[in-house]
């Protein structure tokens, strides 16, 4: 349904995005997500066609939107793209109702089929009661909601949505996300969000891309991108772990402090080439996750707790190795160890995430 | 068509923009140019003679004023902003309303009050023996005008108040200062940009105003530049006069301009309401009382309360068929000139927001400037280029066909229009500037993505999202243009008499009866854009 062939993107000389290239099928929700200023705010109005591309391709339901393969390079506008677009700052229009914002868009319809759209829409979002309110007196989780109507109500083929929770306080982004979740996959949306919230990403995305400086790292489910992330960079910017030394024994074990790890190796390495290149010594950094670590008082591996974070259902402990190194360890929140004590863990990896030094 | 129409929308604003640069900076050219080649005979009659007296008068009026307005508006505005007393809540918007009194009203109604024949020297004497009260002296002036433009300062100094929100007076207490030491070490600090720009304000209209001090005989530049106009019917001495009266205007703008960009102190901060207000007991809130109950009432109830008694003694026998014309006029100039200065304003504003560019900010900066020039001033600047067009036409006639024809454009109300909207674009170029900034550029997007664009835009969006803005800025230019009393006098066609006109007229002759008629209709308009404004702030808390 959306699919970028090699975008580039630049201001002046400096890049913004560098041979982008992704696809969307029809009813799949992506994500692009990445810290700011990574290019992923670009691609959006790129795609909705608010900037012009320097290089690439776009296509929306097949149709070439913006190319520069034709000479001079092809840019349909904003309106004649059929996307909707839901803004950061939702962008209500303040001398409208909410009825009357939500038909904005509604230009084909007679007035008896724009009545029922809005009403549909509104039923949708949960705001039938606030049809004749205006956008200031509504809460923000409301008006995200009539952005989000307002969007869907003439149909776009794709809709876009940019940092749209970012405005909400954290109970209400988690409550609405899988909210809007909902009502897309109802729906069959074709979607797009973008932000740089982990969490907002993988409770919405089917399928997420990881951005930095302007380039893709990786583009995975959220399950492949935790586990088996690709690169250091998205090892890092998804979930929490540490790199602890290792050295490549084989094809299938890298030995580290805490003994020796069993697993595919050659698979998980993100370098080019991949671990298949590595020579047994290979030095090597393995990702350890805090889930990793499995708390064991039977273990003759002892690590001494040097921080702990209590978070409800589990404490996040920070453990020093005898040998000095630190690991995370994600612990039953009824295993209340104090700080110095020494407690048994052992290893709970079934696959092996190495990184080239 | 569709290339036309989109070079017309390109090039359109960007050309307005620049038209009206140039159309302000008309004037000060003019003006500047009478000084690069001045006459030695006139320039030496006025250093002797003229100039002493303007400059001393001058930095006295301005020095008194300055710290008069600044003093009143600052206190006032603290104490209605931050402190809560009996009447707060009325004098707080009270306050306002003596800016619907032009200070030449205020002037006249003083004047009449405590001349020598006035109702209360009058009184004085025959009880207690005691002589006529100097009010026709530089302190009386001070005064009057410290009266009628403290509502610049008070105006500015309350926003900035109002704008500090609580956090910050807080975070002062928890550090152990207390509310009145935080005003002193905080709020006052930070107002001071505000208090600055208004404070500017009120000084340009000491350095314009003409009426005022005409009425008391003191001599200034603008009444200095009127004499040479009519009396020595020299235009080079008028000139050269305005070039002076500029040099002090410019440096007064540069002090506007400084405060503007420092008036980033309000902080927006989402739920941090006013302050909570300091509760005045015993003494000191009789005394808040009385102080904002005494400025209310010397600044507008007894003007206001005089004017409606002499005008309704006189309204039997005075109000004929020659106040429909005075009225028609000005209703005919003020409507013209709003509508003008609207319609420009509204494509500068667009110009701004289609060129972003530091020389477009800079255009837009020069094209309203002229709120700073003295009405005087732009009556000789405009005049001299349009007399010499005139004078070059009437030749070129004579040349061509050998007959005599009068002038074409002088004398005409296009001149009255022109200067009109140099001095009176900014006042409609504030609301609808900061209106446009109200509209995102997302909402743009929303409706360009939703399908609509260019035109439709305009009208689904735009123009209902501007109504207010426009209409403030309408009412606004229509009620100064209505005040404004130097152009009018100086470029109006022969026996094109005014309100404005006929209330200078007849206070020259003492005539304070006839005078308060055409002053109470001018009042009474003035009184619309202030309810707006007070309307407005109240919407906004």
């Amino acid at each position: 349904m959306l699919a970028l062939n090699h975008v580039a993107q630049s201001y002046g000389a400096k890049p913004v995005l560098s041979d982008v290239s992704f696809a969307l099928a029809p009813g799949e929700i992506g994500c692009l997500l990445g810290p700011s200023g990574c290019g992923k705010t670009t691609a959006l109005r790129l795609i909705a066609g608010f900037e012009q591309l320097s290089a690439g391709e776009i296509r929306i339901g097949g149709e070439a939107v913006a190319t520069t393969s034709t000479a001079p390079a092809y840019q349909l506008s904003p309106e004649q793209r059929r996307v909707g677009l839901v803004f950061q700052d939702y962008a209500l229009f303040p001398h409208l109702s909410v009825e009357k914002n939500v038909a904005f868009g509604l230009h084909a319809l007679s007035a008896t089929e724009r009545r029922l759209r809005v009403a549909e829409m509104l039923a949708l979002v949960g705001l039938s009661h606030e049809a004749h309110a205006h956008p200031h007196q509504l809460s923000g989780g409301q008006q995200q909601r009539v952005a989000l109507a307002r969007a869907l109500a003439p149909k776009p083929r794709l809709l876009l949505l940019d940092e749209p929770f970012s405005n909400l306080d954290v109970e209400l982004r988690e409550k609405l996300s899988l909210e809007v979740r909902d009502i897309l996959k109802h729906e069959a949306i074709t979607a797009l969000l973008v932000t740089h919230d982990q969490h907002e990403a993988f409770a919405m995305a089917d399928i997420v891309g990881v951005m930095n400086h302007g380039v893709i790292q990786q583009w995975d489910t959220p399950y492949k991108l935790y586990h088996q992330p690709a690169n250091r960079f998205v090892a890092d910017f998804i979930g929490q772990g540490v790199l602890l030394p290792g050295v490549v024994i084989s094809t299938h074990q890298v030995e580290i402090e805490l003994g020796v790890l069993e697993g595919n190796v050659d698979g998980d390495c993100g370098e080019a080439g991949g671990c298949a290149q590595c020579e047994q010594g290979c030095p090597v950094d393995v990702l350890i996750r805090p889930d990793d670590i499995i708390h064991d008082d039977a273990s003759p591996l002892l690590a001494e707790v040097e921080r702990k974070a209590f978070r409800g259902a589990d404490f996040l402990y920070t453990l020093k190795l005898p040998g000095g190194g630190h690991v995370l360890a994600q612990v039953d929140s009824h295993h209340n160890h104090a700080i110095g004590e020494k407690i048994g863990i052992r290893l709970g990896i079934d696959h092996v995430v190495a990184f080239h030094k | 068509m569709i290339n036309a129409q989109k070079a017309l929308s390109r090039f359109g604003p960007r050309a307005t923009a620049i038209g009206l640069a140039l159309l302000t900076l008309i004037p000060v050219v003019v003006v500047a140019s009478a000084m690069l080649n001045p006459d030695q005979a006139i320039w030496d009659h006025l250093w002797r003679y003229v100039l002493p007296e303007l400059l001393v008068n001058t930095f006295w009026l301005a020095l008194g004023v300055g710290v008069g307005v600044t003093v009143l508006g600052t206190g006032l505005a603290w104490l209605t902003a931050a402190c809560e007393f009996p009447g707060r809540a009325f004098f707080a918007w009270a306050l306002l309303l003596p800016l619907a009194l032009p200070a030449y009203v205020t002037a006249f109604v003083w004047i009449g009050l405590l001349d020598f024949t006035g109702v209360l020297p009058t009184w004085l004497r025959a009880t207690w023996g005691i002589g006529a009260l100097p009010i026709r002296s530089r302190g009386g002036v001070i005064l009057v005008m410290v009266l009628a433009l403290y509502p610049y300062v008070y105006l500015t100094a309350s926003t900035a108040f109002q704008g500090q929100g609580r956090r910050l007076l807080e975070a002062a207490q928890t550090l152990g200062v207390s509310r009145w030491r935080a005003f002193f070490k905080i709020a006052l600090p930070m107002a001071r940009p505000g208090i600055v720009a208004g404070l500017s304000l009120a000084l340009m209209e000491t350095l314009a105003d003409f009426g005022t001090v005409a009425v008391f005989n003191y001599n200034t530049f603008t009444t200095a530049i009127y004499k040479a106009w009519f009396s020595m019917f020299s235009l080079p001495a008028a000139s050269q006069l305005a070039t002076i009266l500029v040099f002090f205007v410019l440096a007064l703008v540069t002090l506007e301009q400084l405060s503007r960009n420092r008036r980033s102190y309000a902080t927006s901060a989402r739920g941090s309401g006013g302050a909570q207000r300091i509760r005045l007991r015993g003494t000191a809130a009789t005394l808040a009382t009385l102080c904002a109950a005494l400025v209310f009432l010397l600044a507008f109830m007894v003007p206001m309360v005089q004017l409606l008694l002499w005008a309704s003694h006189i309204v039997a026998t005075d109000l004929d068929a020659r106040y429909l014309a005075f009225a028609g006029h000005s209703l005919l100039l003020a409507a013209l000139g709003a509508a003008l200065v609207v319609s420009l304003a509204l494509a500068l504003g667009y110009a701004q927001r289609l060129y972003p560019t530091p020389a477009m900010q800079l255009t837009a900066r020069l094209a309203t400037i002229g709120y700073a020039l003295p009405g005087a001033v732009l009556a000789v600047g405009f005049y001299v280029p349009v007399a010499a067009l005139d004078n070059l036409l009437i030749d070129a006639w004579r040349s061509w066909t050998g007959q005599e024809i009068g002038q074409i454009f002088g004398g005409t109300l296009a001149v009255m229009l022109l200067a009109y909207c140099a001095r009176f674009l900014a006042v409609g170029f504030g609301p609808v500037e900061s209106g446009l900034a109200r509209i995102t550029r997302t909402m743009d997007e929303a409706a360009q993505v939703l399908g609509s664009t260019g035109l439709k835009r305009l009208s689904r969006v735009h123009l209902p999202l501007l109504r207010a803005p426009l209409l403030a800025a309408a009412a606004l230019a229509f009620v100064d243009i209505l005040k404004e009393l130097p152009i009018t006098l100086m470029t109006r066609p022969l026996g094109w008499d005014t309100l404005a006109t006929r209330v200078f007229e007849m206070t020259a002759e003492s005539e304070w009866e006839r005078a308060a008629m055409p002053a109470v209709a001018i009042c009474l308009v003035g009184l619309l854009p202030i309810f707006l404004l007070v309307k407005h702030s109240d919407a906004r808390t």
